[in-house]
């Protein structure tokens, strides 16, 4: 079983995003840039079906600038086998992403793609459905438990309120869930090995896909602050207020 | 010896292994590929990134990259982008301050010349030029321990494991460390580096110089608005509000893109356990002459580090068998300049011309006397030579008299060449100043407003600091007992106050005992506990590869 | 501009979540109602009675076991031709079908829009809500959109009632998911993560004991999820798994109760976009009595016991 991991570079995740002075949104510039979590997590499992003798290559890809063969190395040296740059400005919408993926799942015939759930810059939560649509495969997202049982996954979800287990038939679409496993670290040789690893550039010209994007930021902004709280005197004040003031606690009928 | 030995670990080999990837340890890089090409070199730094535990004022001297890289000036990309233009100095009271005339300063004072910059981002610039000339750098890998041959001598260093549990216990992802064989192995860990540390202990490379001395640095990056803004503009203070007999003062240096560094240090041979630095460093820019550069300004950064304050009595023997110690690891901070990325870059490529030497003569593994025999006489030794007396002065003096004396003795020099005061050695070690809490008067300290001064959690939020949740504490306490006897029982708990992240607490336990609390993931590695803890009962080591604060641009 | 609004059939008929997506539905055009599931009366006849709603469909059979993506898509896209936009809630079953109809439709999904600005400008949170994006979609394209209820009010209840119309339930014969089993959770107390009332312990409970002995009535009687700050896990009062905060978990419920929570800015990262936020602490010039909307300064162990005899005790 060959499979792809898309992943994305984004806003490190334990960082305070800031928003650019110049009203551009994002501040990207100085910012430190990592994999984003949930990448790691889709790849960590790739990983970890070929190590269970379940999969034979893992194949990373990442759309965007250049400085995005940094996370390609990283998951080079967790252990995947190949990495693809598809060479495209910082911000790409998951809908274009997902059409690049297609030319890309046309040219090297995954069985399984695994992607993470949702990218923690702009949280669209959309890229993985996208590519199953287009492709006409089954999905299983938000993925807690996959289980490869011959030609066919068997995924637990995580949904509202408890679990749900599905059952795909191969090829399909798997987005993964914060639960899913814990990505290991890359060792140090590792990270040295990835180095020499094949790192192939791609642009989304010649794959024939239009990236302009649909949507139009208008503009991104900080929430507005709370407003001042007021200090209750007692619990029955505290009760009050809650329940007819912030609606928030129903009264007695 | 240890457990280290039992774990079979992947070994690389390079001729050249640098700890830390800061001007010094990137300096002694570069030079040595400029000079041997095929060398192999490989420098590994703690931090994710490179940058990451950089955190400097900064005005920075270029002559050091002058030297480094002569075409620096041409390259757009070099991150020096705005010169001195304006030097202020000034001795703070209460309510008001004189500004000292530059006139009356010593010619090495002056800024012109320099520039206001990150040293962070120059770092990261010299990544780049480091990584052009073929030198590996793993950011995120640290140097744990040190490879010793049968005979004693440093052959390499090892990284830390990783996936140790809190609990001390190899969790699922374990991985032990490498080793990184060199010929040779750089230590630029910078100020109270821990393996430095040991290297000291081992090799008695301190026996005959000076106690080190050191002071905590803090530093604030804050975006202003234009009206308030000067690029180059260089303002330095000391006074208020620390009192005559605690060193230390603050900077303020105004950048490009509409930014100011904000900083404060204070010595710590300080002697009040009551005294909090971070909350002098937050009530400092209350200061009517400060306080309106702060008019409708955000805060955008904070972080910490120790910086060396020994100078030329305290650098201790440089080489040992298998190594070196470059910049910071050995002290080559100018106190009155207060600059030292400059001489950390001289003598990074002191030793990168000694060790290309030796290893070219087919040496390895052994002392090279000849790096340590020069730095007298390199542009580091000029540098901090005359300037050597100043420290001294103001810690035996107190700052009015002692800052007066020292220009004074700088002053003579300029003119005459020698010192009136000889060299004078430092008082006891940072750790011995101070008094017991009975002896002390407590300092009510103003409540943090939110707008321009802080709480240290808030503070330690903008460092960006993280570490990996489930492994040991990296801040390692000797003798718990000692702690609860001296630290709390004797001098009334100072580290919970000198410590700038709140990392140390004392908690009353259910029964009312009060427990110490170490709240590691806070730590920023300033290494400021290492030093001033009375009994030094606290040990930093470095903690899982990556871990700690996360600077953009400090 | 005529939306569809998808919702999932439901045991107890029609839920406020579902309520709160209709009415976002409306702030941009009209809106007909799509109900899907295995058993889909109660919730149909429910939501005809919804005050504004055109028409409802009704899409039943026993193929919408587990309500599989491919099947919800399928099913929309057969009424796509109708609608101008569709909509559904973002919880797990919208988020993971509608963007399949964004992908069928060749067009971009906006995820979890917390306010309508106009039919074609949308506000959603991005950076896990550090900030709030606002977004025009393209004229002329069909607009697919994911709902954060919990920024909407719930449209009411009239009393006439629309027509109901069945539509069949297309399952794709290639390419679908199959449907195993589920478990709901039915465990003791809701999950932190999407709780809608939490209440939240701190350092100043004392005790693992204390911890369990104050807040889990108080828990129980607001049927909420049991939340920690950092402090209090590192003390080892409670699991990690019950951290909230910038390392722990990221939570933004209607109501978040803060006990004896002191509020580092870490925490206060992990639930500042609670709707409501209540902290009862000793001290005055804590951060989360700062931040609260409400903040009741004394004793925690007196008043937490005062607070959970003043609460009626069927709430939920």
């Amino acid at each position: 079983m060959k499979i792809l991991v898309p992943i994305k570079r984004v806003h490190d995740a334990y960082l305070r995003p800031r928003l650019a002075p110049d009203g551009s949104g994002v501040d990207l510039e100085k910012a430190k840039m990592s994999m984003n979590p949930f990448c790691e997590i889709a790849v960590e499992e790739a990983i970890r079906l070929c190590e269970a003798g379940e999969a034979s290559e893992v194949l990373v890809v990442s759309v965007g600038p250049g400085a995005c063969q940094d996370v390609l190395r990283t998951a080079l040296a967790m252990g995947a086998d190949r990495a693809m740059l598809i060479e495209a400005p910082l911000h790409v919408e998951p809908l274009s992403v997902a059409k690049l993926l297609v030319s890309i799942v046309e040219r090297e015939q995954p069985d399984l793609v695994i992607t993470g759930k949702q990218a923690i810059d702009d949280d669209s939560n959309q890229t993985g459905q996208m590519l199953a649509a287009l492709l006409g495969w089954p999905q299983a997202t938000f993925a807690s438990n996959l289980e490869r049982k011959g030609a066919e996954i068997t995924v637990t979800r995580e949904i509202d309120g408890g679990l749900q287990t599905v059952a795909m038939a191969l090829p399909a679409v798997v987005t993964t869930d914060l639960r899913l496993n814990e990505p290991r670290y890359p060792s140090l040789p590792n990270v040295m090995k990835a180095r020499r690893k094949p790192l192939e550039t791609l642009s989304p010209d010649t794959l024939g896909v239009d990236i302009a994007p649909r949507l139009k930021v208008l503009k991104t902004e900080e929430p507005p602050p709370r407003k001042a709280g007021t200090r209750v005197a007692d619990v029955a004040e505290l009760v009050d207020r809650l329940q007819n003031e912030a609606r928030i606690l129903r009264a007695e009928s | 010896m240890s457990e280290r030995d039992v774990i079979k670990r992947e070994t690389m080999e390079f001729d050249v292994v640098v700890v830390g990837a800061g001007p010094a340890g990137l300096a002694t890089a570069i030079r040595l590929k400029q000079i041997n090409p095929d060398l192999s070199v490989v420098v590994l730094e703690k931090g994710a990134e490179v940058g990451a535990h950089i955190l400097s004022g900064a005005v920075i001297d270029p002559s050091g990259l002058d030297a480094l890289l002569p075409d620096w000036r041409n390259d757009d990309t070099a991150p020096l982008k705005t010169p001195v233009t304006q030097d202020l100095f000034y001795f703070l009271t209460r309510s008001g301050g004189l500004r000292l005339p530059n006139i009356r300063m010593p010619a090495l004072m002056n800024n012109h010349g320099n520039f206001v910059a990150s040293l962070g981002r120059v770092c990261r610039w010299l990544g780049e030029k480091a990584e052009a000339l073929g030198v590996e750098i793993y950011p995120g890998f640290p140097a744990a321990d040190l490879a010793r041959d049968e005979a004693g001598a440093v052959v390499g260093i090892i990284t830390g494991d990783m996936g140790i549990e809190k609990s001390g216990e190899r969790g699922p992802n374990y991985q032990p460390g490498m080793i990184l064989a060199g010929k040779y192995v750089v230590l630029a860990e910078g100020v109270r580096g821990s393996l430095t540390k040991r290297i000291l202990a081992d090799y008695g490379l301190a026996e005959n110089a000076d106690h080190q001395k050191y002071g905590i640095g803090f530093k604030e990056l804050w975006r202003i608005e234009p009206e308030q803004h000067h690029p180059g503009r260089v303002v330095h203070s000391f006074g208020w509000p620390l009192g005559n007999g605690t060193g230390g003062g603050s900077f303020l240096y105004h950048l490009e893109d509409n930014q100011v560094a904000v900083g404060f240090v204070v010595h710590l041979n300080y002697q009040n356990p009551y005294l909090s630095p971070f909350e002098e460093f937050q009530r400092f820019k209350t200061h009517p002459k400060i306080r309106d550069t702060f008019t409708g300004a955000e805060r955008l950064a904070y972080g910490n580090r120790a910086l060396s304050e020994g100078g030329w009595q305290s650098v201790p023997k440089l080489a040992f068998p298998g190594g070196v110690l470059v910049g910071d690891a050995a002290g080559f901070v100018n106190v009155p300049r207060i600059k030292g990325s400059h001489n950390a870059i001289h003598s990074g490529i002191l030793a990168a011309e000694h060790l290309a030497d030796a290893i070219a003569r087919g040496r390895s593994a052994d002392r090279i006397d000849s790096y340590d025999a020069a730095w007298r006489e390199s542009p580091v030794g000029k540098d901090l030579r005359p300037v050597r007396n100043v420290k001294p002065l103001w810690s035996r003096f107190g700052t009015l008299l002692g800052i007066g004396l020292g220009g004074f003795d700088m002053w003579f020099q300029q003119i005459f060449g020698i010192s009136p005061f000889g060299t004078l050695w430092h008082g006891k070690p940072d750790h011995q100043a101070l008094r017991p809490a009975p002896q002390s008067e407590p300092i009510a300290y103003p409540k943090p407003d939110g707008v321009l001064t802080f709480d240290r959690l808030s503070s330690v939020f903008l460092s960006g600091v993280h570490h990996e949740e489930d492994q040991p504490p990296h801040l390692k306490l000797a003798d718990p007992l000692l702690q609860k006897q001296s630290e709390f029982d004797i001098y009334g708990g100072p580290s919970t106050r000198y410590c700038p992240a709140a990392v140390y607490e004392w908690v009353p336990d259910a029964d009312g005992s009060p427990r110490y609390v170490i709240n590691a993931q806070n730590c920023v590695h300033c290494k400021t506990c290492d030093i001033k803890d009375p009994n030094q009962n606290i040990t930093w080591v470095p903690p899982e590869g990556g871990g700690g604060p996360s600077y953009q641009a400090m | 501009m005529t939306i569809l609004l998808v919702i999932e059939a439901e045991a107890t008929g029609l839920s406020e979540t579902a309520r709160r997506a209709f009415g976002a539905a409306r702030q941009i055009g009209s809106a007909d109602i799509l109900v899907v599931g295995t058993a889909c009366a109660d919730t149909s006849a429910q939501a005809a009675k919804l005050d504004g709603v055109g028409k409802v469909f009704v899409a039943e059979g026993t193929e919408a076991e587990g309500l599989t993506a491919e099947v919800l898509a399928a099913t929309v896209m057969g009424l796509s031709e109708r609608y101008d936009g569709f909509a559904a809630a973002a919880d797990s079953v919208g988020k993971n079908f509608m963007p399949r109809v964004a992908a069928l439709l060749d067009v971009m999904q906006v995820s979890e829009i917390i306010a309508v600005e106009s039919p074609t400008v949308f506000t959603r949170p991005v950076y896990a809500g550090n900030f709030r994006q606002t977004v025009e979609v393209p004229a002329g394209e069909k607009l697919v959109l994911t709902v954060r209820t919990s920024a909407f009010e719930p449209a009411a209840l009239g009393t006439a009632s629309a027509p109901i119309e069945t539509v069949p339930l297309i399952v794709p014969e290639t390419g679908t998911a199959r449907f195993v089993s589920e478990s709901l959770a039915g465990g003791e107390r809701p999950d932190l993560a999407t709780a809608r009332i939490i209440v939240s312990g701190g350092r100043a409970l004392g005790s693992k004991e204390r911890f369990e002995e104050t807040l889990r009535p108080l828990a129980e009687r607001l049927n909420a999820a049991i939340g920690a700050s950092r402090a209090a896990v590192d003390a080892g009062f409670v699991g990690n798994d019950l951290q909230v905060g910038q390392t722990g978990k990221i939570v933004a419920p209607d109501l978040y109760i803060a006990i004896g929570i002191s509020g580092a800015i870490q925490h206060l990262a992990g639930m500042k976009d609670s709707k409501v936020i209540v902290a009862i602490n000793q001290d005055e010039d804590a951060p989360m009595v700062k931040l609260a909307d409400y903040s009741l300064v004394g004793d925690l162990f007196e008043l937490v016991p005062e607070l959970i005899q003043a609460l009626p005790k069927s709430d939920a």
